[in-house]
């Protein structure tokens, strides 16, 4: 006789567990920690690389990168200034997700940080289903892209605690209605807080910096 | 897509919960899968095949129950299906909206013999 046992348990409820496993041992060491995410492309290591010398001297600095393969980014987060850059290679996984985030974690003396910046895999779809246990979730838009990101790619924008909104310095060549965006990602993620900036003239990159000093400063 | 991992999660928790059970055979397992969360049932019944072999859920039917997205309008209370050119309500106009359902991503229950 065939008998239903009910259960309502998430299905990615194992990974949520690590993840908050991750987050007690972050935040036993003192260290905020955040989680980029991005479309590929979009200049998520473009901002480290921008981000980290604006931080020289004002905090001690881990990134950890995920990837398919290949050290690349985390070479060059090491050569921008970050004093410890491990590259997590995901093996053609499309995510990182809290296992391989714990692994990186393992390598690192994490009292020496003051700020953890996690590089996820380049991907609009997948990350965001992937709890790291990093206190806050970042994504990256970008001009480029094209305004219509929110309305096709809304888990992403639903999940994140901060937009960053780079490539602004070629908004006047790209056909980008910054109304229409901004309309979708206020019905996704209400008063999220907003970073338009270009990694790559240095404009808005100050009220960037100011935040994340700001969120340093209050986990301490 | 992550459809392998998601896999072994759902076997990973039926298992789990077939043996408190004291179950000898999962049979069927029941999902409820919101349409915001980005799975594809065909992967998935692909990977269980290979991944649930060898265990007491092997063979086991898996059933999605798919919940439609629904989108609820702040001004005039109206709820919607979402259409992903625009989130405007399609009743008044407003912009301001709000997701009500589609967010679903469940094992509901499993049946056992």
């Amino acid at each position: 006789m065939t008998v239903r046992v009910p259960i309502v348990e998430n299905i990615l409820n194992a990974n949520d567990r690590l993840a908050e496993e991750n987050r007690t041992c972050l935040e036993s060491a003192g260290v905020f920690s955040i989680n980029i995410m991005a479309s590929p492309g979009a200049g998520k290591t473009s901002l480290i690389e921008q981000t980290l010398p604006r931080l020289k001297g004002k905090l001690r600095v881990a990134v950890v990168d995920g990837d398919i393969a290949t050290s690349i980014d985390a070479d060059r987060a090491a050569q921008a200034g970050a004093q410890a850059a491990i590259q997590v290679n995901t093996g053609g996984d499309c995510h990182l997700d809290a296992v391989m985030l714990r692994g990186a974690l393992e390598q690192l003396d994490l009292t020496q940080f003051d700020l953890l910046i996690v590089e996820n895999v380049g991907n609009l779809v997948c990350p965001a289903s992937f709890k790291l246990g990093t206190d806050k979730s970042v994504l990256i838009a970008s001009i480029p892209e094209g305004d219509d990101k929110p309305y096709k790619y809304p888990g992403m924008y639903r999940g994140v605690d901060a937009l960053v909104i780079n490539k602004i310095d070629l908004l006047p060549y790209v056909p980008f209605k910054m109304d229409y965006f901004e309309r979708g990602v206020e019905v996704l993620n209400p008063g999220v807080v907003t970073f338009p900036l270009s990694a790559k003239t240095g404009e808005g990159m100050d009220a960037w910096i100011d935040w994340l000093l700001g969120q340093v400063k209050s986990k301490r | 897509m992550h459809e392998l991992a998601v896999t072994q999660s759902i076997l990973d928790i039926s298992l789990r919960h077939a043996k408190d059970a004291g179950a000898m055979q999962i049979k069927g397992i029941n999902l409820v899968i919101g349409e915001f969360a980005s799975i594809v049932d065909d992967s998935v019944q692909f990977y269980w095949d290979t991944l649930a072999e060898g265990t007491i859920a092997q063979g086991a039917q898996l059933h999605f129950e798919r919940i439609a997205g629904e989108m609820t309008c702040s001004n005039c209370k109206d709820s919607f299906h979402p259409k992903d050119i625009d989130f405007a309500c399609p009743t008044c106009g407003s912009q301001f909206v709000r997701i009500t359902k589609g967010d679903e991503f469940r094992v509901d229950s499993i049946d056992v013999e």
